[in-house]
């Protein structure tokens, strides 16, 4: 049944594979300077990858926006993300899967009438904002320097060529890795609390957990969405939406990938809470809309030619039309699941509970924390993110209401 | 990785033998033409079968580099302009040949007065082509100073117009008979339209270049 479940996770994760490696690889192929075969290999092994390594901490502010801690709630939460972004792509809207996914959990929020965390909220609303800034500045910059090193260098046309060629493929490589490690969370997110997954070792010389083998098959959704899907995709980027030198395309790329690593990468949050700077919230960005930010930015260090501000305010709107549709097709469709097919979309447990973990005030629903005294991983997992600190039974304990 | 870059050494090194061949085609066009004014139409004649060598190996260099940078499908972006320049410069070298054998076959009559004209007229329509290939290869390594090239280039044209105007006024005010007149107009106007074709490269050039910017 857990398969069934999990299958609208996994066309969640189809079609981001299918839409979202365009921004990473579509100029790369649409131009011709990457074979679609070499892209799609390279794409499908990085986001794998990502995903499991990095996966966790973009995933844990989704899970405190709203842990959907049933199975069948989270198959209803990520069908609405799906289902949002398939229907917005066919009427030719502006869409982002994670936008879609956190208006389905707040769906569910509303729905179940569990409270919507604020401070996670407006963490996630600035960054949607703040990532295409970011990229835009990223990008203005990379061009500034590429540009100097370009003049300076005198490389010849067709060594030039090549390089960008290398530069291409390698720079692939870490944004397809930062797409897994960030995205990851929008496809598998919402089963995370919800999943049955064990730990899983591998001839003894390395173990996933179970959350990891949850990311893992999340990635091989999004690879076979590569596969079968992101050609065509790739085809247009690269022709249609700008005409982008294969250079340009390079920045781009890589001013992307940093942002959507910085919004995900634990090892970066570590590093700037140790040396006392305040950390980057680790959240699902929409690849989408930072690769416009890129390209904006390259226009703008071109003195602002050929910056189409109405398609740049069409695109913005779908910071509000893509939550606000998935948010209402969740709720409608958590009520069918509940109503007509007596499917339990929310535990409700004995109620919610206040809960300290590591001097750290959650609110989490009692069932979760009694699968916490039998399964002790499960519970790391459902209040995700905790797994940062090392918990253990002891130091976690009930507060009253 | 390393077979990539072996071909790309291959081919940028076919694109400076191809232009060194429009250099020195510049260069025989240059000494031929004074040979044919000194009276020396023996040697006149060797350098037009150099020059005709240099056509020839031209072609193949071109068509070569043509099939290798679309089945390599190397520099997708702006291979069509490559190719289009190459194409561009292949018709000045041509002209050349063209030109020259004409002096051969037609053996044409030059006012002694003005067989230093004619010799200015065919050092400043070669150094256009001199420019150009200057402004070719700036274009492939150092696309910065393509301009300086191109101004050059325009700066020659210029010139090969005035001196081939002048040329012309004084042949039509003679006492030559018309065929004379109109045979050394004939020959001024092609060493001329050398220049020109030059400058139609670089016209190429400048918009190729700006495509070439990030």
């Amino acid at each position: 049944m857990i398969w069934f479940f999990l299958l609208s996770g996994l066309f969640l994760g189809w079609s981001l594979g299918s839409n979202d490696a365009a921004n990473i690889f579509g100029t790369a192929v649409g131009t011709r300077m990457i074979k679609f075969r070499t892209a799609a290999l390279i794409a499908s092994v990085f986001v794998i990858l990502g995903a499991v390594i990095s996966g966790a901490g973009a995933s844990h502010t989704l899970g405190k926006l709203g842990a959907v801690n049933a199975i069948a709630g989270s198959f209803t939460v990520a069908l609405a993300a799906a289902v949002t972004v398939a229907w917005m792509t066919k009427l030719k809207l502006p869409v982002s899967t994670s936008q879609a996914i956190v208006g389905a959990i707040i769906g569910w929020n509303l729905f179940t009438g569990s409270p919507t965390d604020m401070n996670s909220l407006t963490k996630i609303l600035s960054t949607w904002i703040i990532c295409p800034l970011l990229t835009a500045v990223f990008a203005f910059l990379l061009y500034k320097l590429f540009s100097k090193w370009i003049v300076k260098l005198n490389v010849h046309m067709l060594r030039q060529d090549v390089y960008t060629r290398v530069g291409l493929v390698f720079i692939g490589a870490f944004g397809a890795y930062s797409l897994g490690a960030n995205n990851i969370a929008n496809v598998m997110g919402v089963f995370v609390p919800a999943h049955p997954f064990d730990d899983l070792s591998f001839a003894a010389l390395f173990t996933l957990s179970g959350t990891q083998v949850l990311f893992l098959i999340g990635g091989l959704a999004i690879s076979v969405g590569i596969y079968t899907y992101s050609k065509k995709v790739m085809m247009t980027v690269g022709n249609d939406i700008f005409k982008l030198t294969p250079i340009a395309a390079l920045i781009v790329v890589l001013a992307e990938s940093l942002v959507l690593f910085l919004f995900a990468s634990k090892s970066l949050e570590h590093f700037l809470i140790s040396h006392g700077i305040p950390p980057i919230p680790l959240v699902p960005v929409s690849s989408s809309q930072a690769v416009v930010g890129g390209v904006v930015g390259i226009a703008l260090a071109k003195k602002g030619r050929g910056i189409n501000y109405k398609i740049l305010g069409k695109i913005s709107s779908g910071w509000v039309t893509t939550p606000v549709a998935a948010a209402a097709l969740s709720f409608i469709s958590l009520f069918f699941m509940q109503n007509v097919f007596n499917l339990e979309v929310y535990n409700k447990g004995e109620g919610f509970s206040e809960i300290k973990v590591n001097d750290e005030r959650i609110i989490a629903d009692e069932s979760i924390v009694k699968n916490f005294s039998n399964k002790n991983d499960k519970f790391v997992a459902a209040i995700s993110g905790l797994d940062l600190v090392k918990l253990n039974y002891d130091s976690f304990g009930k507060i009253d209401n | 990785m390393t077979l990539l870059f072996k071909k790309t050494k291959l081919l940028e090194k076919k694109v400076d033998e191809y232009l060194d061949l429009v250099l020195k085609g510049a260069f025989l066009f240059r000494v031929g033409v004074k040979f044919y004014m000194d009276g020396e139409i023996d040697e006149l004649e060797n350098r037009i079968s150099a020059l005709h060598k240099c056509e020839t190996d031209g072609d193949k260099l071109r068509r070569d580099l043509e099939s290798d940078l679309y089945t390599e499908t190397l520099i997708p972006e702006s291979r069509g302009d490559v190719l289009g320049l190459l194409e561009a410069c292949d018709r000045v070298l041509n002209m050349t040949a063209e030109t020259l054998s004409q002096f051969f076959i037609e053996i044409p009559y030059f006012l002694p007065e003005l067989k230093e004209k004619y010799l200015k007229l065919t050092d400043v329509s070669m150094d256009s082509i001199e420019q150009m290939v200057a402004a070719v290869r700036a274009y492939f390594k150092d696309v910065v100073n393509v301009r300086d090239y191109i101004r050059k280039v325009q700066l020659s044209e210029s010139e090969s117009d005035k001196i081939a105007r002048k040329i012309k006024k004084i042949v039509f005010r003679s006492d030559l008979d018309l065929c004379q007149k109109m045979h050394m107009r004939y020959f001024a106007l092609h060493i001329e339209k050398i220049a020109d074709e030059a400058e139609d490269v670089c016209d190429r050039l400048s918009i190729a270049a700006i495509k070439r910017s990030i």
